[in-house]
Parts: C-alpha cells; sequence; structure tokens
C-alpha cells in the first residue's frame, strides 16, 4: 500500500480522505540542543497516526509544534491546505486542533462537567457580560452547548461522576475526562499525548475502545503520542517512528515493525 | 374493552385509561425523557409490525439482553404481542451461558443492548442454528459489523411504522388470539444447583398474582418505581410490567449502572425493592461517611437515631407513644431522619419490601426505624415472586410473613415448605421431569426450602434449603445457611460458608467485604495492595475471629442449632465470584462446587494444620484466566458453653 498518495483504505475497510495536515522539514532547537531536526509528515483525514519513539525521541515536542505551542526555527506546518503562519495556541485551537496532555491538565476543584464545558469556550460567541448575567442569547448558547456535553459524557460512560469535583477521581478517569474536555471543541484533529501511560491493562482496553469509537463515529482525525507498542500497533492506521530527534521509520504498523532502525532503536545496538 | 388476559391488553387500556400518564421515564443526556403510556402503546406496536415483517412466527422465543431500558420492556410487551415469548437472559452473563439459553430456548431472534452483548452473541452463533436475527439499541461501535442479519432496533420500528397497512390486520389477529393461558414470559432459574431451568409462566399467572398482590399494598396508578434490578429476575417482571401495567404506573429506569443511587434520590420513587445486600451496603456508607462528618452533626445523629430506634418502629405501626416521646421523634425526624430518608431516596417511599436472603435484624430496625415501611416477602420464580408477604403493622425481621392472597402453604413431614397458588408456573420448558419432581398432579409446590409457621404469629419463618440441612456426626441439627447469615450480619463479612455435614464440628470460610475492612485499613494507616493481602493481615482475622466468636455466643441459645458453633475458620484469599461459578448470578452460595473447588481447605480445616498453600483459578472480567497462590493461616475459634435445653435432635 502506498500511504502518501493521497485516499487510501485501511485494513478494516476504512476510507481515509486526502491530507489534512503536514509537517514539511520541521527543526526544533533549544539553545544549542536540536529536538527536533528536520522531520517531514502527513496526517491524513479521518486517519489515527502515532508517533512513536523512546524516551527523548522528541516526540512530545513534535506534538507541541502541532499544537501551536513551540515554533519550529525552520519548516513549515500546513493544515487544510494552507501554510500556517505562526499561531499562539488558542489560534491553533480555534481552526479545529484539540489536545490532552501526558500529565493531567485539568481544573481539580471543579465538577467534571464543568471542566468539560471549558471545551466548548471556543464555540462560546456571546460576550462575557451576556453569559454572566446568563441573558438572552447567551442563555440559549449554553442549552446547546451543554446538550453537546452530555452527548459527549454518554459517549464516553462518565455519567455517574458528572457533578464529582475532579480531584476527587482516580487516574484512570481523570484521563477520560481529559479526553472528553478534548473532545467538547469538536475538534477536526484531536492530540493525545500518551492517553495510556500510567493505565492498568483493563483502563487500557477501554481506552482504546474509546479511541476507536471517537473516530469511527464522530470521523475525528486523531494523532497520537503512546509508549505501549502493543496498543500502537492495534489502535493505529500508519505510524511515524522518531528516535533522537530524526524520523527513523513511517508506514503501516507491520512496515515499521519489520524496519531495521527501529528495531535497533527499541532493542539497542552494538556501536 | 375486551378482557385484560393479556400484557397487550392491559397497555391498550391503560393507552386509553391513563393516556396522558407518563409510563416510562429513562434519564439520557442528564434529563429525565419521559413517554406516557399513548406513545408507550405507539412505540411498542411500531416494533410489533416491524417484528412481523422480519417475519417472526407465533409460539417463537425472543432473546433479551441488556440493562433496564424502556426499549427492552417494549420489548417484551411486542413480543408478547405477535404471540411470540420473551426471554429475559441476564445481561453479565458471559457467553457461554448465554450460549445455553438461546440453545434452550431455541430462540429465533435476540434483542440486544450494545456492541459489548453483539459481541457475545457473535462468538456463539455457531452453535445457535436457530438464531436468525440480531437487534441491537445502542449504535455505537457498530458500523463495520456485518449487517446482513443485523438491525438496529430503532430502524426495525420505523420498518414497522411504514408497513403498517400490510401488517395491521395480522397484529390484530395474534393480540386478539392471546389467552389467559397462553404464555408470558419465560424466565430462567439462576440454578444454584445443575443448569438453569426455563420457567414457563402463563397471562394467567402474571396477572392474577399482580392483581392480588396490588391489591394486599393498595397501589395505584400513582406508584413509580425504579427499575434497576436485572430484567431476567422475575421480580423485576412482576413490579415493572405485571403490576406496572395491571396498576398502571410509571416505571423509572436509571441512566447508568453505576448512577443507580443517583437516580432514586431524583425519582423518590414510592414503592421500592432490594435486596438485603443492598440496604446493608447503604448503612455501610452512610456509617462511613458520619464518621468523616462533624461532631455537632454526629452528636445529633447518635441521639436522635438511639431515640428513632426506640419508637420509630412502634410509630409506623401505629402503636401507643408517650407525649414527650413523639415530639422529640417529631424534632428528630425534622433535623436527621428526613434528610437521611431524602439522600436515601427514599422520602416518598409507601410500600418497601426485601426478600431473597435473609436480612439483619439490627439493618432492618434501621431502616424501619427512618420511618420506611420496610417489609419482608417470601417468593421464588415458580411462584410468580409471592409466596408469602409481611402486612403493615406486622413486620419482623425473623419472618417472612403470612400467605399472601390466594396462596395455600403446608409443610411436610421433612420440614421442606409446600405451597399451591394461582401464580404457580406452567412447567419448565423441555422439562417434564423437573416440573414433576417440583410440581405434583394438585398443583403443590415443592420450594426446597426448610421452615415452620410460628404458632403465635401465623407467620412463616424460613431456616434453610431443604437438601442443606443436615446433621453433624453428633445428630445435632446442621443449617449452614442459618449460621452464614449469621455471619454476614457483621458489616465486615461479605460472603460465608460453613461447613459441617457428617462432620465432628462446623467449620466456616469467610469472605470480608473490602469496603468496610478497607475503610477500616485506611483509618488505621494499614497499607495493602489487594483483597489477599488485607484478607490475611493479622488484626483483620483477629476482627473476623472476634464476629465467629460472638455468633458462637448467640448460637449457644438456640434450642435447634447450638450444635452449629464454629470451631475453625479461615480468610478465603479471594472473593466469591459468579464469574468462577462459586456464587450464582444472583449471588447465592453454590455449596457443592466451593466444596470441590475448595476442598484442600475443607480438609485443613480438619485435619488440625493452622497453615495451607492454596492456587485458585480465577476468571477475569473478559473471560481470560489466570490463577492465584497464597497461604492461608487457619483460626481456632472460641466455642460458647450451650445455655439453652437442647432438644434431640430430629424429634
Amino acid at each position: 500500500m502506498n500511504a502518501m498518495a493521497g485516499n487510501y483504505t485501511t485494513a478494516d475497510g476504512r476510507q481515509i480522505g486526502g491530507v489534512m495536515m503536514e509537517m514539511k522539514n520541521i527543526t526544533l532547537k533549544f539553545g544549542g540542543v536540536t529536538a527536533i531536526s528536520d522531520i517531514s509528515f502527513d496526517v491524513h483525514e479521518g486517519e489515527i497516526r502515532a508517533i512513536i519513539g523512546p524516551n527523548g525521541a522528541g516526540k512530545s515536542s513534535m506534538l507541541n509544534v502541532i499544537s501551536g505551542f513551540y515554533h519550529p526555527q525552520e519548516g513549515e506546518v500546513w493544515f487544510r491546505g494552507s501554510k500556517r503562519p505562526a499561531m499562539k495556541p488558542y489560534e491553533v485551537a480555534r481552526q479545529g486542533v484539540a489536545r490532552t496532555f501526558q500529565n493531567i491538565a485539568l481544573f481539580d476543584g471543579m465538577s467534571t462537567l464543568d471542566n468539560i464545558m471549558t471545551g466548548r469556550l471556543t464555540h462560546m460567541k456571546s460576550p462575557m457580560w451576556r453569559q454572566a448575567l446568563w441573558w438572552g442569547k447567551a442563555e440559549a448558547e449554553e442549552v446547546a452547548n451543554r446538550e453537546q456535553v452530555e452527548k459527549i459524557i454518554d459517549f464516553l460512560e462518565i455519567q455517574h461522576i458528572r457533578k464529582t469535583p475532579v480531584g476527587r477521581l482516580p487516574y484512570g478517569l481523570k484521563k477520560r475526562v481529559e479526553l472528553a474536555r478534548a473532545l467538547a471543541a469538536e475538534p477536526k484533529l484531536l492530540l493525545l499525548d500518551e492517553p495510556m501511560a500510567g493505565m492498568n491493562v483493563e483502563e487500557k482496553e477501554d481506552m482504546s475502545r474509546f479511541i476507536l469509537d471517537v473516530n469511527d463515529e464522530f470521523g475525528t482525525t486523531i494523532c497520537l503520542i503512546e509508549h505501549d507498542m502493543g496498543v500502537v500497533m492495534d489502535l493505529s492506521d500508519r505510524v511515524v517512528v522518531m528516535d533522537y530527534g530524526r524520523k527513523i521509520g513511517d508506514g503501516t504498523p507491520d512496515e515499521v515493525r519489520g524496519n531495521q532502525d527501529v528495531i535497533d532503536a527499541y532493542l539497542g545496538v552494538e556501536h | 374493552m375486551p378482557e385484560l388476559t393479556s400484557i397487550p391488553r392491559l397497555l391498550a387500556r391503560n393507552a386509553e385509561k391513563f393516556g396522558a400518564r407518563a409510563a416510562y421515564r429513562e434519564k439520557e443526556f442528564g434529563i429525565w425523557q419521559s413517554w406516557t403510556w399513548a406513545e408507550t402503546a405507539d412505540e411498542i406496536e411500531a416494533l410489533a409490525l416491524g417484528l412481523l415483517d422480519i417475519g417472526l412466527e407465533e409460539g417463537e422465543h425472543i432473546a433479551i439482553i441488556g440493562r433496564n431500558r424502556p426499549q427492552f420492556y417494549w420489548a417484551m410487551v411486542a413480543a408478547q404481542s405477535v404471540g411470540a415469548v420473551p426471554v429475559p437472559v441476564y445481561q453479565d452473563s458471559v457467553a457461554e451461558e448465554i450460549a445455553y439459553v438461546l440453545d434452550h430456548c431455541g430462540a429465533r431472534m435476540a434483542i440486544v443492548e450494545d456492541q459489548e452483548q453483539v459481541d457475545k452473541i457473535i462468538e456463539i452463533k455457531d452453535r445457535l442454528p436457530g438464531l436468525k436475527d440480531i437487534l441491537y439499541v445502542d449504535k455505537r461501535g457498530m458500523r463495520k459489523y456485518d449487517h446482513s442479519h443485523m438491525t438496529p432496533y430503532s430502524e426495525v420500528q420505523d420498518m414497522g411504522r411504514a408497513a403498517k397497512g400490510r401488517h395491521e390486520a395480522e397484529l390484530n389477529r395474534r393480540r386478539d388470539a392471546a389467552d389467559y393461558d397462553d404464555t408470558c414470559v419465560m424466565l430462567y432459574t439462576s440454578g444454584t444447583t445443575g443448569r438453569p431451568k426455563g420457567v414457563v409462566l402463563s397471562n394467567r399467572n402474571i396477572i392474577e398474582t399482580s392483581k392480588a398482590s396490588a391489591e394486599f399494598d393498595k397501589l395505584t396508578e400513582a406508584e413509580s418505581i425504579l427499575a434497576y434490578l436485572p430484567m431476567a429476575w422475575v421480580g423485576d417482571f412482576i413490579f415493572s410490567v405485571g403490576q406496572a401495567y395491571w396498576c398502571g404506573f410509571c416505571t423509572n429506569c436509571p441512566e447508568s449502572t453505576a448512577t443507580m443511587y443517583e437516580n432514586l434520590h431524583e425519582i423518590g420513587p414510592t414503592y421500592f425493592f432490594a435486596p438485603p445486600r443492598y440496604f446493608e451496603e447503604r448503612i455501610t456508607i452512610l456509617t462511613i461517611r458520619m464518621e468523616d462528618a462533624s461532631a455537632w452533626k454526629r452528636g445529633m445523629y447518635g441521639y436522635f437515631m438511639k431515640h428513632a430506634a426506640k419508637v420509630g418502629p412502634k410509630i409506623l405501626d401505629g402503636e401507643t407513644v408517650g407525649f414527650m416521646d413523639r415530639v422529640k421523634h417529631a424534632v428528630g425526624n425534622v433535623l436527621v431522619l428526613r434528610p437521611l430518608r431524602n439522600r436515601a431516596g427514599m422520602s416518598n417511599v409507601r410500600v418497601a419490601y426485601t426478600a431473597g436472603e435473609a436480612i439483619g435484624p439490627e439493618i432492618f430496625e434501621f431502616w424501619r426505624s427512618l420511618g420506611i415501611n420496610l417489609k419482608q416477602l417470601y417468593g421464588q420464580t415458580e411462584a410468580s415472586v409471592f409466596i408469602t408477604q409481611q402486612p403493615d403493622n406486622e413486620v419482623r425481621a425473623d419472618t417472612v410473613g403470612v400467605p399472601s392472597p390466594g396462596v395455600e402453604l403446608k409443610i411436610a413431614e421433612s420440614g421442606e415448605v409446600f405451597y399451591r397458588s394461582p401464580g404457580v408456573f406452567v412447567e419448565y420448558y423441555k422439562n417434564a421431569e423437573s416440573t414433576a419432581d417440583t410440581k405434583d398432579a394438585e398443583g403443590w409446590v415443592a420450594t426446597g426450602d426448610a421452615g415452620f409457621i410460628e404458632e403465635s404469629s401465623g407467620h412463616l419463618r424460613i431456616i434453610d434449603r431443604a437438601k442443606d440441612v443436615g446433621k453433624l456426626a453428633s445428630g445435632a441439627l446442621f443449617a449452614p445457611k442459618y449460621v452464614e447469615n449469621k455471619l454476614k450480619f457483621f458489616p465486615n463479612i461479605l460472603e460465608a460458608v460453613v461447613h459441617g455435614a457428617d462432620r465432628d464440628y462446623c467449620t466456616a470460610f469467610i469472605n470480608i467485604d473490602l469496603t468496610a475492612v478497607g475503610n477500616w485499613a485506611e483509618r488505621n494507616n494499614i497499607a495493602y495492595g489487594s483483597y489477599q493481602e488485607l484478607a490475611g493481615h493479622p488484626e483483620v482475622l483477629s476482627t473476623v475471629q472476634g464476629h465467629v466468636e460472638e455468633v458462637n455466643r448467640s448460637l449457644a441459645t438456640d434450642e435447634m442449632l447450638s450444635g452449629c458453633q464454629i470451631h475453625r475458620f479461615l480468610v478465603l484469599h479471594k472473593e466469591l465470584d459468579a464469574d468462577d461459578g462459586e456464587l450464582t448470578r444472583t449471588r447465592k452460595v453454590r455449596r457443592k462446587i466451593i466444596g470441590e473447588k475448595f476442598h484442600d481447605l475443607v480438609t485443613a480445616l480438619y485435619d488440625g494444620s493452622d497453615k495451607v498453600s492454596t492456587e485458585t483459578e480465577v476468571t477475569y472480567e473478559d473471560g481470560r484466566k489466570g490463577s492465584i497462590k497464597a497461604t492461608l493461616e487457619i483460626r481456632d475459634a472460641k466455642t460458647a458453653e450451650v445455655t439453652a435445653k437442647t432438644l434431640e435432635a430430629a424429634e
């Protein structure tokens, strides 16, 4: 299968569309340290794309470039057919990119419901004073937003913690709430930074199920970073492999699994 | 109006008589959605027409697998409307158990909830040649499946609406053809011993029972219930279908299994059923919360609860209580009792029942002193639930009440309880032998329970399963469940299995309650990584030993059962689980299987050793198997001197 040729069909019969996001020759440096050097890859409409690699390979940096948190010294980011200028993270978010974090970043004192509602922020049009008074259009807007949030709560099966302060939740559920908040933004592209880190087998299975269902049900394009190779190989349509800031592999899980450079990077090689 | 001899006919009456009243509510997307009786009749008719369009024949069986949702109740009535037999199946059953039931009843169709259930059916489909169609309610994750024999529930309803012209006459014909003695529903017993049996219940069984029991408690169309117990259980069918359709009251379905407490609080039902385990669990939670409350609140709680325990049940039964006591109780009611009832979702409860197991006297009294009319009943699938129940103002913890209206009781010489009633089942499906063993030519049914009728009150008291009642080597009476129940009344003990038939003395396996003991461990800074570790903690063992010795002291005063004192016990390294076949789906102990599976532990209990190493296979939720190893400490418990005058056993 030639994955680079635009539209293609996955092994399980899903139609994948054209290129949604393209990273062209990205290089990112922090002072003298090169975190990412000259990496190019693309993400297609509707696919689940994984970025893997050993610790310190530059995966999270790459995700931060996509979400607009870091600005690469060299290279271009193309999103939905046009070159993206240097943007602030909130501007990227408005373009339809949402993310979760490796170390959960929720508002601990707020309820699950309120946390997810914050994900709707980019969809709120009324001025703040109107929202504060909960008057006129602001009321209708909030009801519509709440409806969307309730659909996500139902989808991720977290009805029972709707009113629980997030700080009291166990880790696995916090991860799910974070995913819910990202989904509330109705993203075109969803970035997941280690969604299964620190989870037990059962929680991982649940999370995998949710990721697949999100992709299937909402058609959301997903780009994820993950350590657990088993999970990555089962979930993703195509995989980018990074090591020491360089790209050492790109292709379907099977192609990547057979790539000698990838095997060396993971198992180590005598120098 | 035709005679009310089937559920679809009751539905037609309700749609006409109570058209604008709510029949079903379900919380979805955070809001209670509701359907009136008129809307319900439409939904059911659409599905029934859809079933005709698929080609369902009269007399075929439809398996229904899902949690309590309006769609599944409609599916049952739609099945009845087209002359088919609904067979609700426990939704947490593993594929193997479902395969047995579907194969045994020869199900033509399965109506299931979601992908999880569909996956189970696909796994076993090759063994079920009779199964032609699968309907599912929740579309999520189902896009990639082969849909040649699979249809979403709502699409079948759409098909039905579209095909109304073509099939309406046939639907009317089948609906009118339903006879009072036709099958209403088939329910599989949980199978304490051997394979589950399909209990066939007729329209007569269900409707007569519902009518009599509704009159007994003066139920009306104004009642409201929360449907949260498994749909495959006869009780849910009687409460949420039989009585609900007979009276025309509203059935409320929780948002999810995990939100049951919250939904109960929101709905505030007027008529409520829960197994003893539920009432116990809520007290455990309440006690833990009270321990965290401020000193002022704790004081108030202690003071007024003590007073309520003294006068609450008396006030409930309308007995005379002194003026000052009444005033004090009224203050307590405002400050403590009413808020507690509200939190428990019991503010509006007029009639509450518990059954299935013995309930601890303290637990029972606690709820009654809160002012809740909690009563006990004794029933079986084979009786369409009701055998005996407690009338208002004659409520006690240790009896199960007087015969329900229309029920005759007799006690055999062996002590086994027999009954005869309009609710007595038709037969065990495809099992004439078992039917004949259970039900005699005159219609008397053996309950399998040993009990006696208390002369002073006329109430029935149940001792144990008749086949479990045995003798110790000394000839003394051995009633394991009676002792186990006494043990389980302690919040720290979740489950107990007592051995002793034909032995010199009694011994026990104990399962600790992880919620209660875990909370204790947290308070005392005792770290533990797993159930197994906590169960083996020396302090936990000492606590359990204290409980066992207390039970022994209480047994010593019982003239019939003083021989059942427990001499040695151990705390099991795993929780007894239905997935491992140790409990039934309704959480009853499967004595024989446990005895075989842990035979090394039983041996150790009787050979005097103080430690035993063992390895046990466990089944995880997804069906995979693993094993756990453990070394268990066996403790000796002090037995008490028998104070009661011992009767000669078997006399």
